[in-house]
């Protein structure tokens, strides 16, 4: 599903750049959950953005979904994102204007569903995360725990690849942090590949294969007792 | 061009409009001022100008009155300070002279005289006139007809009275046609009423006779007063009007000098420069007209910059969700247009207004000052087609800046 080869990453900083990624080789298959674990500054949401698309690596070969991803325009990225990917941040990200349910029918705006089909699918994803009745509410009337199950639902809407998540309980006190989590298996337990982004053991610990980082380069990769379950 | 026609790209357009109700309102005001005030200066002016057509509509407009006063420089062993009067056989070389320039000559001959209907009376002015009369200065007749080439033949003892006259002299209901009035002891007959003049009017309250009656009456011999000249279309009217001022002097023994012997009024020279400051007007009220447009479309512009930034984390988070920058700019540059759009029409709704009510409060009656104020509609639609055009253009900018960025760097703008 996703194949990283020597994948290196550096940001000019003034005269200097600085070396982020340095040589990644990774492989995800589908129907995993993987967790890329890392304290800040060890690479791990270079790593994601480049694999959700919204931003370029400089050397190496990326892969997804069999695809080799090389000077994408931003118009081919953005059709990529839309058919293979689901975002789930950690600040929510959810247009502040819009209903969670106009909220989680975006992503299907943009792929051109007509709009009472899209109502209808983004009916059932918010039923799925068990906010059907919140569905006329805005962001704002929401709880965090509420929002974040609402940028679940809206990156699931378009039946993508990869659900990529950056953090998602970053913002999230340890119960709702608990159920997000449930959330993502059961998600992943229907056969979709969940790649989470954090920094917290317990979260990690709850994926079936961590991935650490450290100073832009793999230091372990293993599977964890949940992987075992299974 | 399907996108246009999708109610989704609406929802989409007004979803972000609702939101920002503050710089919605601010942009509409901005283009909607300036189209409201180009609607509004526009029908001002042509307010203006249809009042100066009033005045001088009933008048031949290039038109020269010339009189003589006395003169000032000594010729031809004449002292100055001669005295004399223009003559008829003047008209008659006048005519055959300038027969290619003069479309119309009309000879006048005027007094004041008591006119007497029964046990009313009045003093008035008496004019003696031919029938071209009413061609340089229109008579619009309420009643019977004006003096004919039969009433001058016949020196016939007729009259045409104006309104203002014929209320005071008649009682009210009483049919004026055929009746006698006494002027200067002599009985004429009531041939014609006038309705008064709206526009410029050299006579005032005239009763006017037959030239030919006049001349016996009065004793006047082949003298006259003044006269009213016309030229013909293309002419040269300050050229006709010293040429024919030079004739004058050459057969009355004149100086051609001389500054004081024949006063003249050139109607088309007076006109001209009303008309001059007209064009300018016009030429103003279009200048400010667009540049407050422009400034209005700029505002939009300026607004909906601030705005983009202000949306990179949203705009960050759609083009994360799949959108495309052309999808982007498209919502972008439909927000401007569709904005500029409401905007300009509401502009346009609200200056119609205020010139329907400067029309209903100011805009007839005889001293109206602004007549029938109206926009030509090719000259509002292309306005508006302008404002459109420029919109969109003016919404390129801030649509360009919202994709410039790569997503990541957008997402991460708090």
């Amino acid at each position: 599903m996703i194949e990283i080869k020597k994948l290196h990453k550096s940001y000019p900083i003034g005269k200097d750049s600085l070396h982020v990624l340095k040589g990644i080789d990774l492989h995800i298959k589908e129907g995993e959950f993987v967790s890329i674990m890392g304290s800040s500054g060890s690479g791990k949401s270079t790593l994601l953005n480049i694999v959700g698309l919204l931003d370029e690596h400089d050397e190496g070969e990326y892969y997804l979904n069999g695809q080799l991803i090389k000077n994408l325009n931003e118009k081919k990225a953005a059709i990529l994102r839309n058919k293979f990917l689901g975002f789930v941040f950690q600040s929510f990200n959810l247009i502040s204007y819009k209903t969670a349910l106009e909220n989680v029918a975006l992503p299907l705006y943009y792929k051109g569903i007509p709009r009472k089909e899209r109502l209808k699918t983004a009916m059932e994803y918010l039923d799925k995360v068990g906010l059907k009745d919140w569905a006329n509410h805005l962001p704002n009337e929401l709880s965090g725990g509420q929002k974040q199950r609402v940028a679940i639902a809206r990156a699931l809407v378009t039946k993508p690849k990869v659900v990529l998540a950056d953090e998602p309980t970053g913002a999230l006190d340890s119960t709702t942090t608990d159920n997000v989590m449930d959330l993502l298996r059961d998600i992943n337990n229907d056969g979709m590949t969940v790649f989470v982004i954090t920094h917290e053991e317990e979260v990690a610990a709850q994926t079936k294969r961590i991935v650490r980082l450290k100073d832009g380069i793999i230091i372990s990769d293993e599977l964890t007792s949940k992987s075992k379950a299974v | 061009m399907k996108f246009l026609f999708d109610s989704d790209t609406w929802q989409e357009i007004y979803g972000s409009i609702r939101k920002n109700k503050t710089r919605t309102a601010i942009t509409i005001i901005g283009v909607l001022w300036g189209i409201f005030l180009l609607v509004v200066l526009l029908g001002a002016a042509r307010g203006i100008e249809n009042n100066f057509n009033k005045i001088f509509g009933s008048f031949a407009t290039n038109s020269v009155f010339v009189w003589t006063q006395s003169t000032d420089t000594p010729f031809k062993g004449f002292q100055k300070g001669r005295r004399f009067s223009l003559t008829l056989r003047d008209v008659e070389i006048l005519k055959s002279e300038f027969s290619k320039e003069i479309r119309l000559l009309a000879p006048r001959n005027q007094t004041n005289n008591l006119i007497i209907k029964d046990f009313k009376s009045g003093n008035y002015q008496v004019s003696g006139d031919y029938p071209v009369l009413d061609k340089i200065q229109k008579k619009d007749l309420m009643y019977g007809r004006f003096l004919n080439d039969n009433d001058i033949l016949s020196d016939a003892k007729v009259c045409v009275i104006s309104e203002d006259m014929y209320k005071d002299l008649f009682d009210k209901g009483d049919k004026p046609i055929g009746q006698y009035l006494k002027i200067n002891s002599i009985n004429y007959k009531l041939i014609g009423v006038y309705k008064r003049s709206t526009g410029i009017n050299f006579d005032g309250n005239a009763a006017y006779i037959p030239f030919t009656t006049f001349q016996k009456v009065y004793n006047r011999g082949d003298k006259i007063d003044w006269m009213m000249i016309t030229a013909n279309e293309g002419i040269n009217i300050e050229q006709m009007e010293a040429d024919v001022l030079l004739t004058l002097k050459n057969l009355h023994k004149v100086h051609p000098d001389d500054k004081r012997a024949f006063g003249s009024v050139n109607l088309g020279v007076e006109i001209g420069k009303v008309t001059g400051f007209l064009t300018g007007m016009q030429f103003l009220t279009w200048f400010v007209g667009i540049a407050t447009l422009i400034a209005g479309v700029f505002a939009i512009g300026n607004i909906l910059l601030i705005t983009v930034k202000e949306r990179t984390k949203e705009i960050g988070i759609r083009r994360a969700l799949g959108a495309t920058p052309i999808s982007i700019r498209r919502q972008i540059v439909l927000e401007s247009v569709f904005l500029t759009t409401v905007a300009g029409m509401l502009g346009i709704v609200f200056g119609a207004l205020v010139l329907f009510g400067i029309d209903s409060m100011i805009g007839s009656g005889d001293d109206a000052i602004l007549i029938n104020p109206t926009v030509n509609i090719p000259i509002i639609l292309i306005a508006f087609l302008t404002l459109t055009v420029l919109g969109s253009l003016i919404g390129l900018i801030p649509a360009y800046m919202a994709t410039i960025v790569k997503p990541i760097e957008a997402l991460r703008e708090e």
